[in-house]
């Protein structure tokens, strides 16, 4: 049966599954909109919470800048999972004794001021949209793919399905869908990895073939790769690091304090029954999250040693051009691949040297969903992969929009501006805000900042720079006052947004850059996506010094931050 | 509003947080240390095809970062029996 043909069944069915979990479970009311009901056991938790938390970014984006970036590629992979035994440890069971519905909610309490969750509602915003942009590149990836049309087709077709999606569901579909779509992203991540892994090596575990020889040799995996980069001219493969010592350590940091600040991650640990289940909560998840994460470094070695030996077949020898296989002409029609014949010769050649390399433009995103072309894997692992990587970016997609729109909702409007407003208008107004979320996401996803895991970095920076510090002050130190708190989150998203958005432009629209005499990374080598943690930092300690000297929380505060520390007379999950 | 004398809820608090320092200051060898800082020293060393550094980096810090968050659990769990704060079941 034809590819196409395949895809459609596959990806139609997986959808089909979805949808009709989603309107099973159609929300009834505002409360279950948000947080599902309460009482989601933490194993099925964790597992929505990693079909939450792995996106485009994780799915699509991320073994492709490991790939063509080897061991610096490593803040990744450390980033996104470390910021878990932070979560685990520093936040997420006290936000559970404390029990409310939404982040803002807990600083505007914690911080006995409407000012401060105002603040909070806006950098939750900011850090969210931003993600969004990421989400909706690799949308835009995997429907120009799937749908063999160029890329800013594939996006507003995504732009359309999301919406659907989103505002079908609320939270309640949300988590049981999510448990679906986890089940079909690890499989469609997992299945190819084995087969190639096998195909390589002879090992059906990734994590370990990676570390093997190849098959009918006694040449280690890694040894090889080292060497053909190296000899195409590219540096070594496993060593070399992310512009410096520095900058991988910022951005580790950066992107592990952003899992602890991301207002979608942390709302699930409000979902579980009990403070226990929020700790234990967070450890599945991790679990789940792992099972792709030990796979993505052997997916993106893997798949760099097969696109050097398609096009370089033996030593000197390139592949004729005619005879490119049909993956290549298959992306050449999205424009995310490009190939140009600069000598004429009617191969491809393919190195370091720009002036020599004719491998002209190869998007990263496309690579993990080229994977299994590439290893000419059969017809229904790639209809998989494709199903995989749009449930990745659905599920996270829905997931922020869902904390774009409460955040809107519930903290502005029914929070502060109208107060009176009925249930029914507050489910309006939080679809009206999630259809404006995607219409702008979308927008700036045309000519989104980077690649898919490059700008959710961004997203991760922000939420490192603004949420985290306020949350952890907020449950560690009774003396952080309300001057303290939204003084530190806006110095801390301040100074990151404009480090960013000087190198990527206002509201990352390029022409929009400021400042450009500069130079790039001038602030000790550190790029703008790493740059989260130097944020977090200034919030720190800008939260720090205006606490002391502005009047001291008021009593029945530090008696609250007594109280959280402690899991007995946790309310029962907020719905009932 | 619990069983806690006040005493008792700093020794409890105390003792969590010492939890939290021994275990964060391993979750900080495994990744920044053993990962980024330490990582070319490392490399000198071999497991099967993975320098050691390189593994840790994309690996072996991932495995010790689950092993470091039900560690917390099952511990919190026994403190929380210890000074009688669980939740009423």
């Amino acid at each position: 049966m034809e590819l196409q043909t395949i895809t459609y069944i596959v990806v139609g069915f997986t959808f089909a599954i979805y949808i009709g979990i989603a309107i099973w479970a159609r929300a009834g009311s505002t409360k279950e909109f948000y947080v599902a009901g309460g009482g989601i056991h933490p194993v099925a938790n964790g597992m929505a919470t990693a079909a939450d938390w792995m996106s485009a970014a994780s799915f699509i984006g991320m073994a492709g800048l490991i790939a063509f970036m080897g061991y610096g590629g490593s803040v990744f992979l450390m980033g996104w999972t470390g910021g878990y035994v932070i979560l685990a440890m520093l936040l997420a069971p006290y936000l559970r004794k404390y029990g409310k519905f939404t982040v803002p909610e807990f600083i505007g309490d914690r911080f006995y001021s409407d000012t401060a969750r105002t603040v909070a509602v806006i950098c939750l915003i900011i850090c969210s949209v931003t993600y969004v942009i990421g989400q909706m590149k690799g949308i835009g990836v995997a429907f120009s793919r799937f749908l063999e049309t160029d890329y800013e087709t594939g996006l507003y077709t995504g732009m359309v399905i999301v919406f659907f999606y989103a505002v079908l569901g609320g939270m309640k579909g949300i988590t049981y869908t999510q448990i679906a779509q986890y089940c079909v992203l690890i499989l469609a991540y997992t299945i190819p990895a084995i087969f190639i892994s096998l195909q390589l090596t002879g090992n059906p575990f990734p994590q370990l073939g990676l570390g093997s020889t190849l098959v009918g040799t006694d040449t280690y995996l890694l040894d090889k790769l080292d060497m053909m980069v190296m000899d195409l001219g590219f540096s070594e493969y496993t060593t070399t690091g992310r512009l410096s010592t520095l900058n991988m350590f910022a951005y580790t940091a950066s992107l592990m304090i952003g899992t602890a600040g991301l207002p979608h991650v942390i709302i699930r640990f409000f979902t579980v029954p009990k403070v226990k289940d929020a700790r234990s909560s967070a450890g599945w998840a991790l679990i789940f999250i792992a099972i792709l994460y030990t796979t993505a470094p052997a997916v993106a070695g893997m798949a760099r040693l097969n696109i050097m030996q398609t096009i370089e077949p033996s030593p000197g020898e390139y592949l004729k051009i005619d005879e490119r296989p049909d993956w290549f002409k298959n992306w050449e029609t999205t424009g995310l691949l490009e190939i140009e014949d600069k000598n004429g010769d009617g191969r491809i050649q393919y190195s370091a040297d720009e002036s020599v390399n004719e491998l002209v433009k190869l998007d990263r995103d496309i690579l993990v969903l080229a994977n299994p072309e590439i290893a000419n894997l059969p017809n229904w692992v790639i209809a998989l992969v494709a199903a995989g990587g749009l449930a990745a970016a659905l599920s996270t997609a829905a997931g922020l929009l869902l904390a774009i729109s409460s955040a809107i909702s519930h903290d502005l409007l029914k929070g502060m501006l109208l107060p009176n407003i009925s249930e029914k208008q507050e489910l309006r107004a939080s679809r009206v805000a999630m259809a404006l979320a995607i219409v702008g996401a979308g927008y700036l996803g045309l000519h989104p900042p980077g690649f898919a895991a490059g700008t959710v970095a961004l997203a991760f920076g922000l939420a490192a720079s603004s949420i985290f510090p306020v949350l952890m002050m907020g449950i560690f130190s009774r003396k952080i006052t309300r001057e303290g708190a939204i003084a530190g989150m806006v110095a801390g998203i301040g100074v990151t947004l404009f480090y960013v958005f000087q190198h990527k432009g206002i509201m990352f629209i390029p022409e929009w850059r400021y400042l450009e005499g500069l130079g790039s990374n001038w602030f000790m080598g550190i790029e703008p996506n790493a740059f989260g943690c130097i944020g977090a930092v200034i919030n720190f300690t800008v939260a720090i010094v205006v606490s002391k000297v502005t009047a001291a929380p008021p009593e029945r505060i530090q008696a609250l931050v007594e109280d959280i520390r402690v899991p007995v007379g946790a309310s029962i999950a907020q719905t009932h | 509003m619990s069983n806690l004398s006040e005493k008792n809820a700093e020794e409890y608090w105390r003792r969590n947080k010492s939890l939290m320092v021994k275990l964060g200051v391993i979750w900080f060898a495994v990744s920044y240390g053993f990962g980024i800082l330490l990582v070319d020293q490392l490399n000198a060393i071999h497991l099967g095809g993975y320098k050691l550094g390189f593994w840790f980096a994309q690996q072996g810090s991932i495995y010790t970062f689950i092993l470091l968050v039900f560690y917390y659990t099952w511990a919190m769990g026994r403190l929380d029996k210890e000074f009688d704060v669980e939740e009423e079941e």
